[in-house]
């Protein structure tokens, strides 16, 4: 089975938030992310639109409430792609 | 990780691993580098938090710990000009300027009469004059100030760039001005935005939804950028530029193997592409000399073979061109220590630059506090790669700050690196080296005979011989035939070890044994020798009856049969005979590469 966008993006987050042991799941949020402040939210925004080479428009990002949401918004963009 | 720090701080960049990944290299840094603190301020005309946090890191590899101070909100007007209680109490060292052309304020309008754009344009370097000036007096520290990046569109087209009213022109015209205001100052130093713009792009340059989303006034890939450049002129600005470059010989400053092709077989000169781009790097060189950086050379060579490689017609670099000259056969890390030595500079200072891969990684994992650029092993792109790493900032600064001497300390070198070696065995270690060792095959016959006819310097007897006498050995019952091949953790070598003998009375007499230079130095002859014992063990023989026949060039050699164990039989002036009994067996002592067969390997 191919790794889940949401798996992919487990290591972005480890990553930028400096946390080994962080899981992020659908409902994780910047409310609920002990970290995610918005440097780091620049940095994850660079870090995923690098990795996965897709682009955000404006204001997409501004109206997800949940990661989940942005993993629905990324596969949106990404199946498009293709 | 360890390593990597450095090199994930190296053009070309991988933005997206440094966004991810910048507390985890700066604890990296942190581990690796002996730091001295600086206090940096950065008035910007956007955003600065971005910048602040990659910035760090470039002065953290620099080995400055900063602390930052950063104005609110595109005030780096107000900042620096109203008395600024905050920044004073900080007590900056440094103060960035980091403005872009969205701060110009008094941009032309279309049509505008030149006197108009004239005024508009003094009122712009005044508004600038006026920080730069009250940072100096006020604050007194070190001020570097951007230049203008290109405007990201053009409404004239290219007659933007023509136009008194251009915002091309204008901003053309400010960059001028900047710079003769800076070329009289000291203590105020130019980033020029401008030219980084054109490195990196006006596509990444300006990414504006980063801008419209986050107040960027440059893209993540310009910031990074923008972020090494300030990096490289602190550094300089605080003494610490480099000021030797140290440059390999073969493949690097000509191509070809000087000791086996001979100086009149070099690849250099315009006649062929290749000579052309060794000429073009070699003028580089020339000129980083002539504005004061020192030239050596480090070389595995003979010394007077290495030499003689200047006396090239087309060699624009000169034997006195160097300050110092290294070209032996010992490890090149301990030819860097004597060259530093030599010329009574730290490690620090020097750039080492050298096509071969591993010799990069044994200095840089050696001697981490040497700069080692992965310069490729294309000679068109030597000169930009060398060049964009920004090591030889020429900065002339005078402001008391930079002097102090806690800054120019000679024992702020990095601390002996986490992923160092201990000895030169660890290092073969590393190489993860494996040898295919077989007899003769028609695969491999052009290039054992292409290495036969050309190898000079590690052939024991120099003797050539036609594919057509080599495939005749490999086919019949009184040769024994053995060629190596080396692969190691950077690649493969490909074939680069003949060996061929004849049989007499059961017993073997080497007509041929030689080995390219590339992988001297890391135990093949000692592999190859073992192959050789089993091979005629295999066939009953008796002994080995090796021969060294003596020409200008293979000195290296002379001893090589008593190093493997030979006793000598015989010596004369320009020969000696070796012989190996094999009656009372052979104990192998290969150890640090894993030998194949030829089917294994290529399996």
């Amino acid at each position: 089975m191919p790794v889940s966008t949401l798996e992919k993006l487990q290591p972005i987050f480890q990553d930028v938030l400096d946390n080994p042991n962080l899981r992020i799941d659908r409902s994780s949020s910047a409310l609920t992310v002990p970290g995610w402040d918005s440097l780091a939210h620049i940095n994850l925004v660079v870090a995923i639109e690098h990795e996965f080479k897709i682009k955000f428009a404006l204001g997409e990002l501004e109206d997800l409430k949940d990661v989940g949401e942005m993993v629905d918004l990324m596969e949106r963009k990404m199946n498009s792609k293709r | 990780m360890e390593r990597d720090c450095f090199q994930i701080l190296s053009q070309p960049f991988d933005v997206a691993q440094i966004s991810a990944k910048r507390k985890q290299i700066r604890r990296s840094l942190l581990s690796r580098v002996v730091t001295t603190p600086l206090r940096v301020a950065i008035l910007g005309g956007a955003t600065t938090a971005e910048l602040a946090s990659i910035l760090d890191l470039f002065l953290l590899r620099e080995g400055f710990e900063a602390v930052f101070y950063e104005s609110e909100y595109g005030r780096f007007y107000e900042e620096a000009v109203v008395d600024n209680q905050r920044l004073k109490e900080f007590n900056p060292d440094v103060t960035v300027v980091h403005t872009t052309s969205r701060n110009i304020l008094h941009f032309p309008d279309t049509a505008e009469e030149k006197s108009s754009v004239e005024e508009k344009l003094e009122l712009e370097v005044a508004r600038f004059r006026s920080i730069w000036e009250a940072l100096s007096t006020r604050i007194g520290c070190v001020v570097v100030q951007n230049n203008f990046d290109p405007p990201s569109y053009r409404i004239l087209g290219n007659s933007d760039t023509v136009a008194d009213y251009g915002r091309t022109n204008f901003i053309n015209r400010l960059n001028l001005r900047f710079a003769e205001y800076a070329a009289t100052r000291t203590g105020l130093f130019i980033n020029d935005l401008s030219y980084l713009a054109s490195v990196v792009g006006l596509k990444d340059w300006y990414e504006q939804s980063y801008w419209f989303s986050y107040k960027l006034a440059i893209g993540p890939t310009a910031n990074v950028f923008v972020a090494e450049s300030l990096a490289n002129i602190l550094r300089a600005a605080y003494g610490k530029t480099r000021k030797c470059l140290v440059l390999d010989l073969d493949n690097t400053l000509w191509g070809g193997v000087i000791g086996d092709d001979g100086v009149g077989n070099l690849c250099l000169g315009n006649e062929t592409p290749r000579g052309e781009a060794y000429v073009a790097f070699q003028q580089y060189c020339r000129e980083l000399k002539n504005r004061g950086i020192l030239l050596a050379v480090c070389s595995k060579n003979d010394l007077q073979t290495a030499k003689e490689g200047f006396s090239h017609p087309d060699s624009i670099l000169r034997l006195e061109d160097f300050a110092a000259f290294e070209a032996n056969w010992e490890p090149k890390p301990q030819s860097l220590e004597r060259i530093a030595k030599a010329l009574n500079l730290g490690l620090d200072s020097l750039v080492f630059v050298d096509d071969n891969p591993a010799e990069r990684e044994i200095v840089a994992a050696q001697l981490p506090m040497v700069a080692v650029p992965d310069i490729g092993d294309d000679p068109a792109g030597f000169v930009e790669i060398l060049d964009r790493q920004g090591y030889f900032e020429a900065l002339r600064l005078s402001i008391e700050d930079t002097e102090r001497t806690e800054l120019y300390a000679k024992d702020r070198q990095r601390e002996a690196a986490a992923g160092q070696f201990k000895s030169y065995d660890e290092y073969l270690e590393s190489l993860e080296m494996q040898a295919e060792i077989d007899s003769f095959n028609p695969f491999y016959i052009d290039r054992i005979a292409q290495l036969t006819n050309k190898t000079n310097q590690f052939n024991l007897t120099t003797r050539r011989y036609t594919a057509a006498q080599l495939r005749a050995m490999a086919g019949d019952n009184e040769h024994v035939t053995l060629y190596g091949r080396l692969k190691d953790k950077f690649g493969d070598n490909g074939v680069i070890s003949v060996i061929a003998g004849e049989i007499k009375e059961f017993e073997l007499h080497i007509l041929l044994w030689l080995m390219s230079c590339r992988v001297l130095k890391r135990g093949m002859e000692v592999a190859m020798m073992d192959a050789l014992a089993h091979e005629c063990m295999r066939r009953q023989l008796k002994a080995i009856h090796g021969y060294y026949l003596k020409t200008a060039r293979n000195d290296m050699v002379s001893n090589h049969y008593g190093d493997l164990g030979f006793s000598l039989v015989s010596r004369s002036e320009d020969a000696s005979v070796w012989r190996l009994d094999l009656a009372r067996g052979y104990e192998d002592r290969c150890k640090f590469i894993e030998v194949a067969r030829f089917a294994s390997i290529n399996a």
